[in-house]
């Protein structure tokens, strides 16, 4: 984790998150939207990556990106024709939203600043976390192993499979 | 166990009842009617086997060194709400219950039988007999009680069939108003007679009747000298008891819901309003009587009372020209003697004769007041009318008719060798040994009780025929006479019972056969004037009313405004109107009930208002877009983190 | 110089603010679904973050992240399937005139 590539590649990340994130939610065409959101959550694993976190950056790319991103583009295939563009947005509803959002951050910001500046440690000392390992403990029953929460997710996804299949069915 | 078989006479009614009540509608008449009718003649064949095995069997325990024994047959927990709080319901055998058993199951009998014929083709036939199997029921329950909670529960049974049997005609207003006012006269008398037993019951910490009587000073001496109002407690709370009884039994001033009563089937009125449920509350007194002793102000009261009664209520009779009125007062007043007797009786005084008579003149005019209440059924069946206007000459068409209740009259007025006379006899013996003021008043009373009855008979059977038009009346059907001449048979030879072996006082048979002898013997100082004052009331009667003429007319004129007044019962009921209407109703009940209409529903109202109005006006908030309820969302949570952040700072 | 604790949190934070904004703001409701998943990813991100610079020799976070994709899958399949069966019947999908359940 060391040099001038690192600090490079961060702030690519960092950028492609900012860049994109707004884009995603001020973008009049649906499909763009979709796009956009792809590239943010590719930025994501990209910050999994870099934190070390290789097989999260993984699953992130392949549930995230490869799974729901295909569900929201058969969405909006489905619902809408090419080139549809959204009403452009009324001046009193942008004020709604830009107040929740600017006070939302601006409440976070001061926390961040006042708690999380001292608040040391680096991601230079971490533990390395092999597939091994990480197998284990997603199949044990042990403290700080996760077998009930896995089958719990397992029998979940099940229901909103099914639970799917119930609502978007034709009478 | 000897009497184990005892429980049948309450379990056959009851039984019955409910067999009756749920699957009588799916029955003939005729075999509800036959049902009702065979449980009956069991429960009575039971209750003499049961009364004979206790008087005259030679088993252990009914006599012990001459004392007949009162014997608890059952005595089970019914509920327990503590350790000292136990409610039990049980069987006791002793004279008078088994005197009363006798007495009620031949007269529930006899008026099962009489009502085949006299209720015959009634709407709700099933219905009439699955009640009166509910009354009988009760009513046994009652006098064989051993605590006097148990008395009390069977006491509000009699009530509940008593308002079920007068409301039978239940599509006719005055029934209904008669049930109703029944019902609640005798609630109301009820309540005293419940503080009664929890004042004696919260002192003496027993139900027991055993417990009660068998030491009564013991009894009013844990009261231990507390009084209230100037009186001892225990007198509260006997006098609150006999209040109960005075209600059930129709004492004045709470005697006015008897009359009405008579609205209900004539059989309802011999059982119930003659001859069993009106004598509860002398049998009442009769039980705790070794308790009554031990307060004698209590027992002035009762005499006082009885003694009013009856004169009021002979007065009132001698003027009714309804013919059940009529027997419905002479009922009041024959119930009067009894209290009476029970008021003037003390030990001291022949083995307290008096309470041998209360107790001997309950059976006989049980006897004889069913059989005159059973005939004017008979009469009433025959000319369709209750008036004694609409009747006259009868002798001709009913002549069975006609001679059991002569029979009846004659014994009740008091001419031997009828029933009514020895047991009439021992109560005046007893009112003079007590004071010659009440035997003197007694005397007078009964020489118009001869009067009235007299009157009766004679404007129903002689005096002169009305037009029957084409509907001549005849003689009633067998199941009607019988009863009618069962009754009149036992009325002549009652008077003979050597009752006083059997029913005294202090329960002696054999130890002073002595001073049996002295009671037995007839006393006939008291029985001449007693005889001779009747024999007047009958000549006078006989004198006024054999033949029509103008004479009673003119006497009422004479005395326009008595006559008046006695016609409309001396104005109790006008009495009672005004107090519970104006009074009571007007004064106290409508501003509470204005208070509880606009004050609490008011404040209950204004909140449901407030509630409303404030529901409208913040319901445009409810509106539907998912997004403002988020953006209210957030930035609440938002403010909620600053508020809690500033606090923590 | 490495990257510290901030830098990560501070894009993060803007994801979650444009997250906040898209879902009040956009009328579309598959858009105010993308909405969601931004702030959603933005917690992801955090958990990691704060993971792995307190506690560097733990896993808790990202396990924790881990099932918040499971999750996230899971109720975007549900709804989508919701979605669809609105614009069957509405024949379109706008947020503002899905307003039946209110009063």
């Amino acid at each position: 984790m060391e040099s001038v590539g690192n600090i490079v590649m961060y702030f690519i990340i960092a950028i492609a998150i900012i860049v994109f994130s707004v884009l995603t939610v001020t973008s009049r065409r649906i499909l763009r939207t979709a796009t956009y959101l792809l590239f943010v959550l590719f930025a994501t694993a990209g910050i999994y990556f870099q934190l070390g976190y290789e097989f999260l950056g993984a699953v992130q790319i392949a549930v995230y990106a490869g799974g729901i991103m295909v569900l929201f583009v058969f969405a909006i295939l489905l619902t809408h024709k090419p080139g549809d563009k959204a009403e452009p947005l009324t001046s009193q509803k942008k004020a709604l939203g830009l107040t929740a959002a600017v006070l939302g951050v601006a409440a976070c910001s001061y926390a961040l600043v006042s708690f999380a500046v001292n608040a040391c440690g680096s991601a230079a000392d971490s533990l390395e976390l092999d597939m091994a390992r990480l197998g284990q403990m997603l199949m044990g029953t042990e403290k700080y192993q996760y077998l009930l929460p896995f089958e719990a997710i397992s029998v979940l996804l099940l229901a909103c499979i099914i639970g799917g299949i119930v609502v978007a069915r034709k009478k | 166990m000897e009497f184990s078989y005892s429980i049948l006479v309450l379990a056959l009614p009851l039984l019955t009842f409910l067999f009756l009540g749920l699957v009588g509608m799916k029955l003939s008449h005729k075999v509800a009617g036959v049902i009702g009718t065979v449980a009956m003649g069991v429960v009575a064949t039971i209750s003499y086997a049961i009364a004979l095995t206790y008087f005259f069997g030679d088993g252990q325990g009914q006599i012990v060194d001459g004392v007949r024994q009162q014997i608890v047959v059952f005595d089970a927990t019914w509920l327990q709400f503590t350790d000292f709080l136990t409610i039990k319901l049980g069987v006791l055998l002793d004279p008078i219950s088994a005197m009363m058993l006798i007495v009620i199951t031949t007269v529930s009998f006899m008026v099962h039988l009489y009502s085949l014929g006299y209720m015959h083709g009634e709407k709700g036939f099933q219905r009439y007999y699955a009640f009166l199997s509910l009354f009988s029921f009760s009513m046994l329950g009652l006098v064989v009680a051993t605590n006097i909670f148990q008395m009390y529960i069977f006491w509000e049974l009699v009530g509940v069939s008593s308002y079920l049997l007068i409301g039978f005609y239940y599509t006719k207003p005055e029934a209904v108003a008669a049930s109703k006012k029944a019902f609640i006269v005798t609630r109301f008398a009820d309540l005293g007679f419940l503080i009664g037993i929890l004042i004696l019951s919260f002192y003496s910490q027993t139900f027991n009747f055993l417990d009660l009587t068998t030491s009564p000073e013991a009894v009013v001496a844990t009261a231990g000298g507390a009084t209230f109002l100037g009186c001892s407690v225990m007198a509260w709370a006997l006098a609150l008891i006999f209040m109960g009884g005075a209600g059930k039994s129709a004492m004045f001033p709470l005697h006015i819901w008897l009359p009405d009563a008579m609205e209900g089937p004539t059989p309802v009125s011999a059982l119930i309003h003659a001859a069993t449920m009106v004598v509860a509350g002398v049998y009442l007194v009769a039980r705790l009587f070794p308790l009554y002793l031990c307060e004698p102000g209590v027992l002035e009261l009762i005499t006082f009372i009885g003694a009013v009664t009856a004169l009021y209520a002979a007065i009132v009779a001698c003027v009714q020209s309804d013919i059940k009125r009529v027997l419905a007062f002479s009922t009041i007043s024959q119930i009067a003697f009894m209290i009476t007797a029970l008021g003037v009786a003390r030990p001291e005084y022949h083995e307290g004769v008096g309470y041998m008579a209360s107790m001997f003149h309950l059976f006989t005019h049980a006897m004889f007041k069913a059989l005159l209440f059973l005939g004017a059924g008979a009469i009433i069946h025959a000319v369709h009318s209750n008036e004694v206007k609409a009747m006259g000459g009868l002798r001709k068409y009913m002549p069975i008719c006609n001679i059991t209740f002569l029979i009846g009259c004659l014994a009740i007025a008091g001419i031997p060798p009828f029933s009514g006379f020895f047991s009439k006899d021992e109560i005046v013996v007893a009112a003079f040994a007590n004071s010659p003021v009440w035997g003197a008043w007694l005397l007078a009373v009964a020489g118009m009780t001869a009067f009235y009855m007299f009157r009766v008979y004679y404007l129903i059977f002689w005096w002169n025929e009305p037009d029957y038009g084409h509907h001549t009346p005849h003689e009633a059907p067998a199941t009607m006479t019988i009863p009618l001449v069962v009754l009149a048979a036992v009325s002549c030879v009652a008077g003979f019972f050597p009752f006083a072996d059997y029913v005294t006082y202090n329960r002696v048979t054999l130890e002073h056969p002595s001073l049996l002898h002295n009671v037995m013997h007839l006393n006939w100082s008291a029985a001449i004037p007693s005889i001779i004052v009747a024999l007047l009331g009958i000549a006078l009667a006989t004198k006024l009313y054999k033949k029509e003429n103008a004479v009673p007319a003119k006497m009422a004129d004479s005395c326009r405004n008595l006559w008046t007044a006695a016609y409309h019962r001396f104005y109790m009921d006008e009495l009672y109107q005004f107090i519970t209407h104006r009074i009571i109703f007007g004064l106290i009940c409508k501003p509470i009930a204005w208070f509880d209409r606009h004050i609490i529903d008011g404040t209950m109202n204004a909140f449901a208002h407030v509630t409303h109005w404030a529901s409208a006006q913040i319901k445009g908030l409810q509106s539907g877009l998912v997004q403002n309820y988020v953006w209210v969302y957030f930035v609440g949570a938002l403010l909620l983190a600053v508020i809690t952040w500033i606090c923590i700072i | 110089m490495e990257p510290s604790i901030l830098c990560y949190l501070i894009p993060s934070l803007i994801m979650f603010g444009c997250g906040v904004y898209g879902f009040i703001t956009r009328r579309n409701m598959l858009a105010i679904l993308i909405s969601l998943e931004l702030m959603l990813n933005a917690v992801d991100i955090n958990f990691v973050v704060f993971n792995r610079f307190l506690y560097p020799g733990e896993f808790e976070g990202m396990f924790f992240t881990l099932f918040a994709i499971a999750l996230a899958a899971a109720e975007t399949a549900l709804v989508i399937a919701i979605i669809i069966n609105i614009f069957r019947m509405a024949k379109n999908l706008d947020i503002s005139e899905i307003s039946k359940m209110k009063f």
